[in-house]
């Protein structure tokens, strides 16, 4: 006899099966060729603002912080104006992963949450998901610090 | 006295008449398929609301005005809702001020079917004469409490669904109205889980939940589907409507185009760009106050099931890693035409 | 140097980039903030190991405006000020190289939370 566990995750087993089956699966061809195209022409665009800083005599530093700024000042607004998540939606991961998803990432849950106040609602709720960046990236970035430091003291 | 035949069907010692009915719509919604059928439509999401949890507090209330204005009653015994948000606010606040006993009852999606239910037993049993049985949702509040903020620019997968923005709402009465549908059994549903975990794949969610229950219920009365004209799920969408034809159909029963999935019916699924369908509490209310009530009114069907279902996680327990309950709730409907 | 190639190379780097991005998305159902900070993590480790620098030098933009970059800055960012003032560094260069972006972002979405309202889909 099998028991009724072992049953269960049979027949758990045979319904997700019949659920990858009746799902019909994101359309990933046309996905990344949104996201080639988009994310490539953000791209661009700051490869053009990073030649004219760079003619304009900044620094490396400077001008990577420029570019950076006008990007997410642009996709702040864009996100203020409720563009963002049309443009979003078509472009995907074009969006998101250039700098541009990260500062739509601030300002959505920003303007979406400041009805429930200014400190805890727009305060707490601008980081809902820049605030597990910063806190990975600042990790991370500690762990590399202190391989660094001691691969320094060993030489 | 109700009969209980099997653990999930009670038949009701006497017909409780659904006398009325209102649905109350978002501008989404209006511009759908059904847009003409619905009493109002809001072009204004907010309703010049302060934020999206008091605009569906005042369409819950708006709702409720208009079903008692248009069944000329002035007051009901008592009411009873529910909607997604956390402790039911929308139903909470929007009943605040309609000084009215009240029951809020929770059962995400399947809230309408299970509002229309405990409204018969209390009319059956004799705790109410009138009761009003209603369930609202609201796409930009749900959004915001169970995904993520609306500026933020992700892409919804093909199997998620659109919560659908309105209010849906029945007035149940013991007194008979002349060619008033009248509800003659209730399905209670008990929580199913088969280990779906995806969020955004509610309709295979619950499609387990809507199968037990219609498999028990045919199972309990000895009924096939050809016992109704129309079948009506809730919220399922295209994804899980195929799923519970698959899953009857093991059972041995066969759904044919008598099945219907309010999920579906709701939005233009090409045009309105919603993916596997419509879904939230006001999906199923929507459709079948706004549609099916008056199909039964005209006689045009003369027996439905109407069994919408939910999906009983939340933000929390999805985090958490737990895989989603659900559950269905039914009612079998006669017309009286 | 030539603009049209400068901006080729960005392209083509930056959109590959995206693309590994938008599988991981359709195909794991990763949600986007779960994307955003598996690319800083992996631009920071990258940014160490040496790796992500040439890709810099290459591509310029195409490197530094995706999210990977981000994290190749906190890299740098630390080991560079490891260099300069030693043990302290280590807490210190990380977040100093990545609070050009970060206040940025904080203060224009502060701002915009004055001006605009919650907005329909």
């Amino acid at each position: 006899m099998e028991s009724q566990n072992s049953k269960d995750y049979r027949k758990k087993k045979e319904y997700e099966q019949m659920v990858k089956n009746a799902s019909p699966d994101s359309p990933i061809f046309t996905d990344c060729i949104k996201a080639f195209v988009s994310g490539g022409l953000i791209c661009v665009f700051g490869q053009i603002m990073r030649n004219y800083f760079t003619s304009m005599g900044l620094s490396q530093d400077d001008t990577g912080l420029a570019v950076s700024l006008i990007l997410i000042a642009i996709a702040v607004l864009l996100t203020g104006f409720g563009l963002f998540g049309k443009i979003g939606k078509f472009c995907g991961a074009g969006t998101v992963v250039p700098i541009t998803g990260f500062a739509n990432s601030v300002a959505s849950p920003a303007i979406e949450f400041k009805k429930e106040g200014w400190v805890f609602g727009l305060g707490a709720k601008m980081f809902q998901v820049a605030g597990p960046v910063i806190v990975y990236g600042t990790v991370t970035s500690f762990i590399v610090g202190i391989i660094y430091y001691i691969a320094g003291l060993v030489r | 006295m109700a009969v209980r035949i099997g653990r999930h069907t009670a038949v009701l010692d006497r017909p409780v008449y659904i006398a009325e009915a209102a649905s109350s719509a978002g501008k989404k919604e209006g511009e759908g398929p059904l847009g003409e059928m619905f009493d109002r439509v809001y072009q204004d999401s907010m309703l010049g609301e302060k934020s999206w949890e008091m605009a569906e507090s005042r369409l819950v209330k708006e709702n409720f005005d208009l079903l008692l204005k248009k069944s000329g009653h002035t007051a009901v015994d008592i009411c009873i809702a529910g909607d997604l948000l956390n402790q039911d606010s929308a139903a909470n606040f929007g009943y605040r001020d309609i000084k009215t006993p009240f029951i809020g009852i929770y059962g995400a999606c399947s809230t309408m079917g299970e509002a229309m239910g405990i409204g018969a037993a209390f009319i059956d049993g004799g705790f109410a004469e009138t009761a009003a049985a209603g369930a609202s949702s609201h796409f930009c509040a749900a959004e915001k409490q169970y995904r993520a903020p609306l500026g933020m620019g992700s892409q919804r997968p093909q199997t998620s669904t659109w919560t659908v923005t309105g209010d849906g709402a029945v007035l149940l009465s013991r007194a008979e109205k002349k060619g008033a549908p009248i509800i003659t059994e209730v399905l209670t549903g008990e929580i199913t889980d088969m280990g779906v975990k995806d969020p955004n794949n509610m309709g295979a969610a619950m499609a387990p939940a809507a199968a037990s229950l219609l498999t028990a219920y045919f199972k309990e009365t000895g009924r096939t589907p050809d016992y109704f004209d129309v079948i009506a799920t809730g919220d399922l969408g295209l994804v899980g409507k195929t799923l519970v034809i698959e899953l009857l159909a093991a059972e041995g029963y066969v759904l044919d185009d008598r099945y219907t999935d309010c999920g579906i019916e709701i939005y233009d699924s090409e045009s309105q760009d919603t993916h596997s369908g419509g879904s939230g509490c006001a999906c199923s209310a929507l459709v079948f106050t706004a549609k099916y009530y008056k199909m039964l009114c005209d006689g045009k069907i003369k027996r439905m099931l109407f069994m919408p279902t939910g999906a009983l996680m939340s933000p929390t327990t999805s985090q958490q890693g737990e895989s989603i309950p659900a559950i269905a709730h039914g009612v079998v409907i006669e017309s009286r035409c | 140097m030539d603009l049209f190639e400068d901006c080729l190379n960005a392209f083509w780097v930056g959109g590959v980039i995206c693309v590994i991005g938008q599988i991981l998305i359709d195909k794991t159902k990763l949600q986007p903030g779960r994307i955003l900070v598996l690319y800083v993590v992996l631009g920071c480790i990258l940014g160490a190991v040496g790796v992500y620098k040439p890709l810099v030098d290459y591509a310029g933009a195409g490197a530094t405006v995706p999210l990977t970059g981000f994290g190749y800055n906190l890299a740098k960012g630390v080991t560079e000020e490891i260099d300069k003032s030693g043990f302290l560094g280590i807490f210190t260069g990380g977040l100093k190289a990545a609070a050009g972006g970060i206040s940025g972002a904080v203060v224009f979405s502060w701002i915009a939370a004055m001006i605009f309202e919650p907005k329909e889909k």
